[in-house]
């Protein structure tokens, strides 16, 4: 019911596209992964090669310590659950969800009882008798979900399953693959562009780019460390503060030198990252300074204000503000970071 | 085994291909029969058609039915469909299944219905009733290429237009009839190539002045002959020049 | 905006469409019902309620048997374009690459426009005593004798199934690559082999498809007068031959408008029996 997955060296073109470039990944058994990355980084192609429908062009894919590079789709303990959800329109839902086991030679009886258990597990036991057509988006989706389950995969592939839903449904889908996936122990391997979705539901979270691995990791991790200046304007918001190297090995700002390190493969130029909210007024170890609020708006959890430090007037910075007193544009407000907040990479990592 | 489908394409290509290929080859027969031994070639029977007057009369006879028979089937098929498009009107799933019946009825019976009442009334057969029954079955179709082109983009335009001031008229001239132009010109080749080429209902209702393929079947009845293959090869370059110059118009557009 | 005036100017717009397919196919085709019930007495028509010309479709035989070789043709017909159809179709669809497909897809239907009666005079050059396939078949010494091809049954057969295997490549074609590929990789993804994925997914999604062209061939064949006049020569003949034999050399119009309407009913029967799969609006 559920199998680690290890990645040797993978690398996949589509004529002179590379799609995927010396991908090397273990992921253990049971974990929830979401591979993340905007469109055309390889995030599908790699699903793709997982679960079969894709001969990568090098490289090798473990499942549960066996080489599963050449095996077909059928073969693999694999099942995928698509983005157009991939529904038999012409079946009954029941008929969906068993067609697996009808395909594994599974009797009519046996397999009914399978795929209503199965449509329980997803909430939708009522809607055994219905055709796919007469489901809302939601409904479809849970069905695929069945469905891909009921042949009880050591490891199940999600390609942007939730891309079709809107903001609401999306959000109580999340908990409830995730609460599925700790149900079952299965693997989850689920493909988003969403980095909130990411963060909503994954243990791990893999961050591509043009067909590499940027950085994976938990999502706090990925969130307050990233490995690449990529991955860390991928995860949320960053203000990014030109900066340059010290001959000590320092980081010089515009607002004085911040005690972190350069990082070792640098040049000169540097970046110097910070989240919104590591921006706050009050005391803190990195001081920024006097700067003027040229908007503000309010966000419930916090006030998200742009604001002109004084001590470089050409850097607009974003920073999440308490949100008792939304401040009036124009104020002046004394500005600190935490060094622990702040990451740095070379400049030329800049698109 | 990779090669068997590129086999078996290769093949329904000789299948589909051996008529056409035998026709325009024996065309240029040197002889009196378009059998083989191949003799020649020679553009003799090219000259003889070309020469000969009825088929000449009978290839402009059948321009002008297509021409006019199309032309009156998509303005008709063109009104009906904005009308029931963008009108709220009782009974239009009645009225559309009406319009697109003749689609349903075979040729010759909506020839011979015709037939029969003009014989009733008695109306002599001429090019102007054989445009007539092109007509009557080029309609459905205009109608139903049109319609079913009528989508939510055009109807919004048609809003926006008359929002800005314009009125039917002007809606219909400046904003649905451009945006519909390649729906409108491929429902009008499509009723030209299908009334170019229609023989049933033009032999049933022409007599001395006929169309092509009522010529083309008078001069298969003296047996096989070169000079058949010519006008047919004739025929069948003109078409495919037709086809091709609506597929670059139509869909050339289209595809920008 | 008042609803009456709206429905009004609606009405000018479908009038003519309207008035035109009355005048010119409806009042025709229910003269011709009429028609079907006058009688011949002599050269002379009378009108009347008469079943005389539907009890003559029973009674004489040659008129039965122009049903059954009608029935016999098409369905023959049918069958043989859908199963050679529907390979060339996946051909196109599946294995040539896509950049290539529009152009194999234009090269399948392009001598759809020699002209119709060409059409069949050029198939009865190559099946011709002397024609190119006699002549094949001679020189490469499979053959001793000329085979009689032409005039025969399988001359009709072939003109049409050439015809119609040209139509339904295209529309199955279009039923195919309109799949979404995700239903054959869902299937294989749950464990089907390609030939259970095809029977049980693939084929089922473009039955429709596949009775629309097939429906469409049925109502085209069976109505058709040229293929079998000019290709099955004059040993046996289907319905619309006899119908225009009635026109032409006894100017029986009562009889043939009754032949017209029973091809009518076997065209309605043929509906009814796959309505359920039908999708004439997506044609």
């Amino acid at each position: 019911m559920t199998a680690d997955i290890r990645l040797h060296g993978l690398s996949h073109r589509f004529g002179p596209f590379q799609a995927l470039q010396g991908i090397d990944l273990a992921i253990p058994a049971g974990t929830y992964v979401t591979l993340l990355g905007p469109s055309g980084c390889g995030k599908t192609t790699l699903l793709s090669v997982l679960g079969g429908f894709i001969q990568p062009s090098e490289g090798r894919v473990m499942i549960d310590g066996r080489d599963m590079t050449a095996v077909t789709p059928a073969k693999r303990p694999t099942t995928t659950v698509f983005q157009d959800y991939a529904l038999f329109p012409h079946m009954s839902v029941r008929d969906n969800v068993a067609f697996g086991l009808r395909m594994a030679g599974v009797r009519r009886r046996a397999r009914a009882d399978r795929a209503e258990q199965r449509l329980a597990l997803v909430g939708l036991k009522a809607a055994a008798d219905k055709r796919p057509h007469e489901l809302s988006g939601g409904q479809r989706q849970r069905v695929a979900l069945a469905r891909a389950l009921a042949v009880e995969p050591d490891v199940l592939l999600l390609d942007e399953p939730l891309g079709a839903l809107d903001l609401k449904l999306r959000r109580a889908m999340q908990d409830e693959l995730k609460a599925i996936q700790r149900r079952l122990g299965t693997t989850f391997v689920h493909v988003t562009h969403d980095q909130e979705e990411a963060m909503a539901i994954a243990d791990r979270i893999v961050v591509m780019n043009r067909g590499r691995i940027e950085d994976h990791g938990s999502p706090d991790r990925l969130y307050r460390r990233p490995a690449s200046l990529f991955a860390a304007d991928f995860m949320g918001e960053m203000n990014h503060i030109p900066a340059s190297r010290r001959v000590d090995g320092g980081v010089d700002t515009p607002f004085g030198p911040v005690p972190v390190a350069a990082p070792e493969r640098a040049g000169t130029d540097l970046v110097l990252c910070l989240r919104p909210e590591a921006i706050h007024p009050g005391v803190g170890a990195v001081r920024l300074g006097p700067a003027r609020v040229t908007d503000a708006a309010f966000f419930g959890t916090h006030c998200r204000a742009h604001v002109v430090p004084d001590a470089a007037p050409d850097l607009t910075l974003i920073a999440h503000l308490p949100p008792k007193t939304p401040p009036a544009p124009d104020t002046v407000l004394e500005l600190f970071a935490d060094p622990a907040e702040v990451c740095v990479f070379p400049a030329e990592d800049k698109p | 085994m990779r090669a068997l489908p590129w086999l078996a394409l290769a093949l329904a290509f000789a299948f589909i291909y051996l008529p056409v290929g035998t026709l325009v080859l024996f065309s240029f027969q040197d002889g009196r029969v378009p059998v083989p031994p191949f003799t020649g070639p020679t553009l003799d029977w090219y000259a003889a058609v070309l020469a000969d007057d009825d088929l000449m009369e009978a290839l402009l006879n059948s321009l002008v039915v297509a021409v006019g028979s199309s032309a009156l089937a998509c303005a008709l098929g063109f009104l009906a469909a904005y009308g029931l498009a963008r009108h709220a009107l009782p009974a239009s799933g009645l009225m559309r299944g009406l319009l697109i019946a003749p689609m349903t009825v075979s040729y010759l019976i909506v020839g011979l219905g015709l037939l029969i009442v003009l014989n009733r009334l008695g109306v002599g057969v001429s090019l102007w009733t054989a445009g007539l029954g092109h007509a009557v079955i080029n309609l459905p179709l205009c109608f139903a290429i049109v319609f079913a082109s009528m989508g939510a983009q055009q109807h919004n335009a048609e809003r926006a237009a008359r929002d800005l001031g314009a009125d039917e008229v002007r809606v219909i001239v400046l904003v649905t009839v451009p945006m519909l132009a390649p729906a409108l010109l491929a429902a009008f080749f499509l009723s030209m190539t299908l009334s170019w080429d229609e023989f049933i209902i033009a032999f049933l209702l022409t007599r001395f002045d006929v169309t092509l393929p009522v010529e083309i079947w008078s001069l298969l009845r003296s047996g096989l002959s070169p000079k058949t293959n010519a006008v047919g090869s004739l025929v069948f370059l003109v078409s495919v020049a037709v086809v091709l110059a609506a597929e670059l118009i139509v869909f050339g557009r289209r595809r920008r | 905006m008042s609803l009456g005036t709206e429905t009004r100017a609606g009405w000018g717009f479908v009038a003519p469409a309207l008035l035109w397919t009355t005048a010119f196919f409806v009042a025709p085709f229910l003269v011709m019902a009429a028609m079907s019930l006058a009688t011949l007495e002599g050269r002379s028509l009378v009108w009347g309620l008469h079943l005389d010309n539907y009890a003559r479709l029973f009674s004489q035989g040659y008129l039965l048997r122009a049903v059954a070789v009608s029935l016999e043709i098409t369905v023959t017909v049918t069958l043989v374009s859908v199963l050679l159809a529907y390979p060339l179709a996946w051909i196109i669809a599946f294995h040539v690459p896509k950049r290539w497909q529009r152009l194999a897809l234009l090269l399948t239907i392009l001598p759809f426009w020699t002209s119709y009666v060409v059409r069949s005079y050029a198939w009865l050059l190559v099946l011709a005593r002397e024609g190119v396939v006699n002549d094949t078949l001679l020189a490469l010494g499979l053959i001793a004798e000329p085979l009689t091809l032409a005039n025969t049954r399988f001359a009709t057969v072939t003109g049409f199934v050439h015809f119609f295997v040209m139509l339904l490549t295209l529309t199955i074609y279009a039923n195919l690559v309109q799949l979404s590929p995700n239903y054959a990789r869902a299937a294989r993804d749950l464990g089907a082999s390609g030939l259970q994925t095809f029977r049980h997914v693939i084929l089922p999604l473009t039955l429709p498809g596949i009775v629309t062209g097939a429906f469409l061939t049925f109502v085209l064949c069976i109505g058709d007068y040229i293929t079998p006049q000019i290709l099955g020569g004059n040993n046996e003949l289907t319905v619309p031959q006899v119908i225009m034999v009635q026109l032409g050399r006894r100017a029986d119009f009562p009889l043939a408008s009754a032949l017209s309407l029973m091809l009518m009913g076997i065209v309605t029967l043929a509906y009814l029996a796959c309505a359920r799969w039908l999708r004439l609006d997506r044609l």
